[in-house]
């Protein structure tokens, strides 16, 4: 079995939060690399041209339409990345074991193009470039667009703290 | 620079985008800045906690046989597919680790042949009977080849050395016919590929050095009208050596 499977159901599942929409991710990205194995571009990063394949799957699925047109992304290819600095001090911010599912709940309540980068990033411990790839978009948005998820992620982190 | 400044870009820092002189200079901050690096550890821990939370989803194994059935039925295609993403995961590790990515360069023509050499490698020593001929002396293997390949090669004296040659068989790669010999090194086995140089294989590169293709090494070269193809989940040192020996054999 391919190296990625693991990881790419991973992803798919985070995408489409839910584990039959996620299989049908997966499946349908398989059928669809393995069609188009001949056009992939030898010298081009393989791994990103398989999850180029199952987030345009996703994003055109009814989920994945639902998902972006109710989440209207903020206009992040202006605005300097300072800007969204995180200027409060994290050391509030202490996760362990136990409350690992408030930050569960966290990265799921993320708008899904925040959510994506942020695992690309973290999880998948992808390079810019190759994020970039995979989204389609140049390095300088996959950059704000990563600041901002992370500013978005530890507010919510914050104010779940205060609430438990 | 002003902390604040810094703080903007440690995320950057950790993810390893920062370009090598900011590297260094932030570096040098964090040793004398307790603030930035207690912001540091504070990132680094919310990052792990994320890494962990992030992999929650397994995909059951119902599912994964299902997926499996799949490609199974255009084997070739996965194991080609299989080993594209294998060394497009070498090819990240090798590019995050700062060393030149050898592997984004190579065609897909020669991952492909290097799966199909996998494949026998791995198929031949799992089988119940590997080779067809079994001996360890070079000379009774090296007739046995008369007439069941369009060449013939010569094989080296291993009297001295820590190899020992198992036996042989008959390999097809793409139509064409070649000889496939065992070795063995400290329990670990080796196949050494030999091939005219005007087949399929032809389009494997020389690569002098034993170089990895997934889990296993591999040297490649030309030799005599030719090609010869070492492979094994040995030591690239070991793979080395049984090439410079056979490589001396090949001179004979
Ligand atoms: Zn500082």
């Amino acid at each position: 079995m391919c190296v990625f499977f693991d990881q790419l159901y991973n992803f798919a599942h985070w995408l489409a939060q839910n584990r039959d929409e996620a299989e049908d991710l997966v499946q349908e990205t398989y059928a669809k690399a393995l069609r188009g194995f001949s056009s992939y571009q030898q010298g081009t990063n393989f791994r990103a041209w398989m999850y180029r394949i199952l987030r345009n799957t996703f994003l055109t699925s009814r989920t994945g339409l639902k998902a972006t047109q109710t989440v209207p992304l903020e206009n992040d290819e202006d605005g300097p990345i300072l800007a969204v600095a995180d200027t409060q001090t994290p050391e509030a911010i202490l996760i362990d074991r136990s409350n690992q599912a408030l930050l569960e709940s966290a990265i799921d309540e993320l708008p899904v193009h925040y959510r994506e980068v942020l695992l690309l990033c973290e999880v998948e411990e992808m390079s810019y470039q190759e994020i970039a790839e995979t989204i389609a978009v140049p390095i300088g948005t996959v950059m704000s667009r990563l600041s901002r998820a992370r500013v978005a992620l530890r507010a919510s982190v914050r104010q779940k703290l205060q609430r438990t | 620079m002003a902390c604040e400044q810094w703080r903007s870009q440690l995320d950057t820092y950790l993810d390893g985008e920062l370009s090598a002189e900011s590297m260094r200079t932030l570096d040098a901050h964090l040793r004398t800045c307790p603030d930035c690096t207690a912001d540091v550890l504070s990132r680094v821990q919310l990052r792990r906690s994320v890494k962990a939370a992030g992999t929650r989803f397994r995909p059951s194994s119902e599912f994964r046989s299902k997926v499996q059935k799949q490609i199974g039925t255009k084997r070739r295609w996965s194991w080609n597919l299989g080993w594209t993403l294998a060394t497009a995961t070498l090819a990240i590790l090798l590019l995050a680790s700062g060393i030149n990515n050898y592997f984004a360069k190579q065609g897909l023509r020669e991952q492909q042949l290097y799966s199909e050499l996998a494949d026998l490698h791995v198929a031949t020593l799992g089988s119940a009977n590997p080779v067809d001929v079994l001996s360890s002396d070079r000379h009774t293997v090296k007739p046995w080849f008369q007439g069941k390949i369009p060449f013939t090669f010569n094989l080296p004296e291993l009297q001295n050395s820590e190899f020992t040659l198992l036996g042989g068989r008959v390999a097809y790669l793409e139509q064409s016919s070649g000889a496939h010999l065992i070795y063995q090194v400290r329990k670990h086995e080796i196949s050494v590929f030999i091939f005219p140089d005007t087949t399929a294989i032809a389009s494997l590169g020389d690569s002098s050095k034993a170089r990895q293709q997934q889990t296993f090494n591999v040297a490649s070269w030309a030799q005599g009208g030719l090609r010869y193809v070492v492979f094994g989940d040995t030591s690239a040192d070991d793979i080395q050596k049984l090439s410079s020996l056979l490589k001396s054999a090949g001179h004979a």
